[in-house]
């Protein structure tokens, strides 16, 4: 239905993308795979209209095209869910999902009794149930996403190109989008998207293309691919995901949370941090796992409950009260509250530790490079120069630059909110390295992920939240996926 | 200067700012001459003092309508305090900048501790301090200044004092933005401020810091002002603040904050100088410089943005 042929993109000198031919079927969902920088999103955003190929030509219902914008091919059938959603978030779902072609009478009155009816068809078809009155801004990711592509559909989008749509989704949430996939694979559209979650393509994709450096390395049904066979294919070597193995922690407490509470988040949350533990945060979206490490970052402070450091109570009103007291944190959301975009790689990196290269306030600038391109090194980060702009690095690299911030300001404790969300295999590995090798060192490290495997092979210890409520430890030989859903689950 | 992006970002201003100064020298005898430059330089001093103290606000992602009625308040202000004997000249100079920097002050903790949006802030600022310029004034310009003071509009060595002044701040300011600490958190507050605070950095200091500092060079523009027109008018100033943010922006930099630099403010400041003098000696009627400077503001910007953009 959709064919690309030979599509190649370059920005400046950098190839993205080398002659990459594949094809799309109507009723499939066609993943694409590779690691950052393969060259998915760039393709995607090709077939979409959003950028231009350089050679190379995209035929679409036998016809060859030339989408100059991406309004041309949603006008043709063809819309694109980006990796960043967005939404309108002071208009209601229904607004949202109509948007750009609201009914209207003839005076440009506009009916709202049509506008809702026709936005809750078309959430029906995605068998979704929200109110289409909602405010888009109270709505979750999942729910957002779902909305999205309501929006798609609406527009009679004969292919939906989706890029990451799970990275911020939990699982629960995922088996619901799934469903909405395979609807719409059975109304014949065309579904081609791109993770990073393993399990979960060979749950839902026909087929799969895979990506390396650019080019195009194979296409074949899911079944014919095992794991390990797309990982050997994304990376080109085997490369099997490890994880360090755990040094034992030290009974010493390092921190210890005493009935921590702020409502509507998390209430009487009580437990203690120990020197080189990682402790393990488990639980649904929306379980408050990320606004509870967040209070003690002090992000979000806390309302009531104590949090003490090393024995001494401590009061957390702002990161820089935290990052005083030793405790430093990498959040979930790597655009809007870890990266400063316009600034460079070396900016970024010793934003956080500065204090530490000025002498009265001024930047000693020699010792400021030297100390980053150690770390740029240390960290393997893959940057043109230390005068890079950060947006231009790939999700993965960016993650170690913000690792290395903070860890640069040498805290005790260390918060990791989804440190491996949207990077490649090859990232995520070093990410697990450094983990272990944080605790080899006695730093003390609280870990939340939405993707089990990692928790349960890296913590000490798990704690599992559900709705805001601390319900149960768990020591890592006693945790199962089984054992941390079941109590994560509402009841 | 490196082939980086940076000089492609300004190479609009700098085309533009070449084809001015060559074409002015061309269809005109006195461009060129020592006096006519002396004079522009001049001319654009005051500007140039205001743009690079709204520079730091715009990089925070801030903006600062209130600058020309703080002129007005701090040259009244100053030469209130500057009748012959009767403080030693460095005190109306520090009244005047002191005034300035309070003024700023003011906007910064509305800004940060009352969370109002800058725009608003500062356009009450404006109302506020041109009606203080009025009342400590009674309305009328206050004369009978100093003549230590009113000398300082004059020149050393050839140069005059108002274009040192300029040129000291812009370079001071310059060194600050790229090789101090507290330069360096204006530029990540500005480029994504909840990213700031999560590294560890007190916006609210930050802001304060780059609302007060406008602020006390908006006096110090305030107090060169009143030295050059040698009294305190409480109706002076008005809408500089465009000219200066105008100035910043042609220059590059961002209104939604984190990029630029004060060697883009220069030459914008530089730019709108040179129209102006230009206009002048080709006698165009004020009416047609009025629109012909917009025109040329708007195409500096069009064409920076089209370099940028490739």
């Amino acid at each position: 239905m959709l064919v690309a042929q030979g599509l190649s993109k370059k920005f400046g000198d950098l190839t993205v993308l080398k002659a990459v031919s594949v094809e799309f079927r109507s009723g499939e969902v066609h993943a694409l795979m590779g690691e950052n920088g393969a060259g998915k999103s760039t393709l995607m955003k090709l077939l979409a209209g959003l950028y231009q190929p350089d050679t190379g030509t995209i035929t679409w219902r036998g016809q060859p095209v030339y989408w100059r914008s991406p309004m041309e091919a949603l006008a043709q059938g063809i819309a694109m869910i980006h990796q960043e959603l967005m939404p309108i978030p002071d208009l209601t779902v229904a607004e949202n999902i109509l948007l750009g072609r609201e009914p209207t009478n003839a005076w440009g009155w506009l009916d709202q009794k049509l506008l809702q009816a026709e936005a809750v068809a078309w959430l029906k078809v995605l068998d979704c149930h929200l109110d289409p009155q909602t405010r888009m801004r109270d709505l979750t990711v999942a729910q957002t996403q779902v909305v999205e592509i309501a929006k798609a559909l609406g527009r009679r989008a004969d292919v939906i190109l989706m890029d990451e749509p799970t990275a911020a989704l939990s699982d629960h949430e995922c088996t619901a989008l799934f469903k909405a996939i395979r609807q719409l694979c059975q109304r014949g559209v065309a579904v081609v998207y791109t993770t990073h979650k393993m399990d979960e393509v060979f749950q839902l994709a026909d087929r799969i293309t895979v990506l390396r450096d650019g080019e195009w390395v194979t296409t074949q049904p899911a079944s014919d691919f095992t794991p390990a066979s797309l990982i050997s294919h994304m990376v080109g070597r085997d490369l099997a995901t490890v994880f360090p193995a755990l040094t034992p922690a030290s009974p010493e407490v390092v921190l210890e949370v005493q009935a921590l509470t702020r409502e509507p988040y998390f209430r009487k949350v009580t437990f203690q941090l120990h020197r080189g533990e990682v402790l393990g945060l488990a639980g649904l979206m929306g379980a408050g796992r990320t606004e509870l490490v967040s209070a003690l970052y002090g992000l979000l402070p806390a309302t009531s409950g104590t949090i003490t450091l090393k024995g001494q109570p401590v009061v957390l009103r702002n990161p820089a009260d935290a990052l005083a007291h030793g405790v430093g944190m990498v959040t979930e959301d790597r655009k809007g509250l870890g990266i400063i975009p316009g600034l460079s790689v070396q900016q970024n990196l010793t934003l956080t530790a500065l204090h530490r290269f000025t002498q009265a306030g001024f930047i000693l600038g020699a010792q400021e490079k030297q100390v980053s391109q150690a770390e740029v090194t240390r960290f393997k980060i893959k940057a043109r120069g230390l005068t890079q702009p950060i947006r231009e690095l790939s999700g993965g690299n960016q993650q170690k630059v913000l690792l290395a911030r903070m860890l640069l300001d040498a805290p005790e404790i260390v918060i990791l909110d989804e440190p491996t969300r949207g990077i490649d295999i090859g990232a995520k590995s070093e990410i697990y390295a450094l983990i272990g090798q944080l605790t080899a060192v006695g730093k003390a490290v609280l870990l939340v992920s939405s993707e089990l495997p990692e928790v349960l092979a890296l913590s000490h210890r798990i704690l599992v939240l559900r709705q805001g409520d601390l319900v149960i430890e768990l020591a890592a030989s006693a945790a199962t996926p089984e054992k941390v859903l079941s109590n994560a689950m509402p009841l | 200067m490196k082939f980086n992006r940076d000089f492609f970002h300004r190479f609009g201003i700098i085309f533009v700012l070449g084809i001015l100064i060559t074409a002015l020298s061309v269809s005109t005898e006195s461009f060129g001459t020592l006096s006519n430059l002396t004079n522009v330089a001049r001319q654009v001093s005051i500007n140039g003092i205001l743009a690079v103290g709204v520079t730091f606000v715009l990089l925070t992602a801030g903006v600062d309508l209130s600058l020309g009625s703080v002129v007005a308040l701090s040259g009244v202000v100053c030469a209130t305090f500057a009748h012959p004997s009767q403080y030693p000249v460095l005190v109306p100079i520090l009244l005047g900048i002191a005034t300035g920097g309070l003024c700023g002050c003011f906007n910064g903790l509305l800004v940060t501790r009352g969370g109002v949006a800058p725009f608003i802030v500062t356009l009450g600022m404006m109302t506020v301090a041109r009606g203080l310029a009025l009342i400590f004034s009674d309305g009328k310009p206050v004369a009978n200044m100093s003549p230590t003071l009113t000398n300082l509009a004059g020149d050393v060595a050839g140069i005059p004092i108002a274009v040192l002044c300029f040129a000291l701040v812009a370079l001071a300011a310059s060194v600050f933005l790229k090789n101090f600490q507290l330069g360096r958190h204006i530029y990540a507050v500005g480029g994504n401020e909840n990213a700031a605070r999560v590294a560890g950095i007190s916006v609210t200091r930050v802001k304060l810091f780059a609302y007060t500092l406008c602020g006390l060079l908006t006096g110090l523009a305030g107090v060169v002002l009143a030295a050059r027109i040698t009294t305190g008018q409480p109706n002076a100033g008005m809408a500089y603040e465009l000219d200066a943010i105008a100035a910043v922006v042609i220059g590059g930099t961002s209104l939604a904050g984190g990029v630029g630099t004060i060697l883009g403010t220069i030459l914008g400041v530089l730019l709108i100088g040179v129209i102006n003098n230009g206009l002048d000696l080709l006698m165009v009627s004020s009416y047609y410089q009025a629109v012909i400077k917009g025109l040329i503001i708007v195409g500096a910007v069009w064409l920076d943005r089209q370099q940028a953009r490739s």
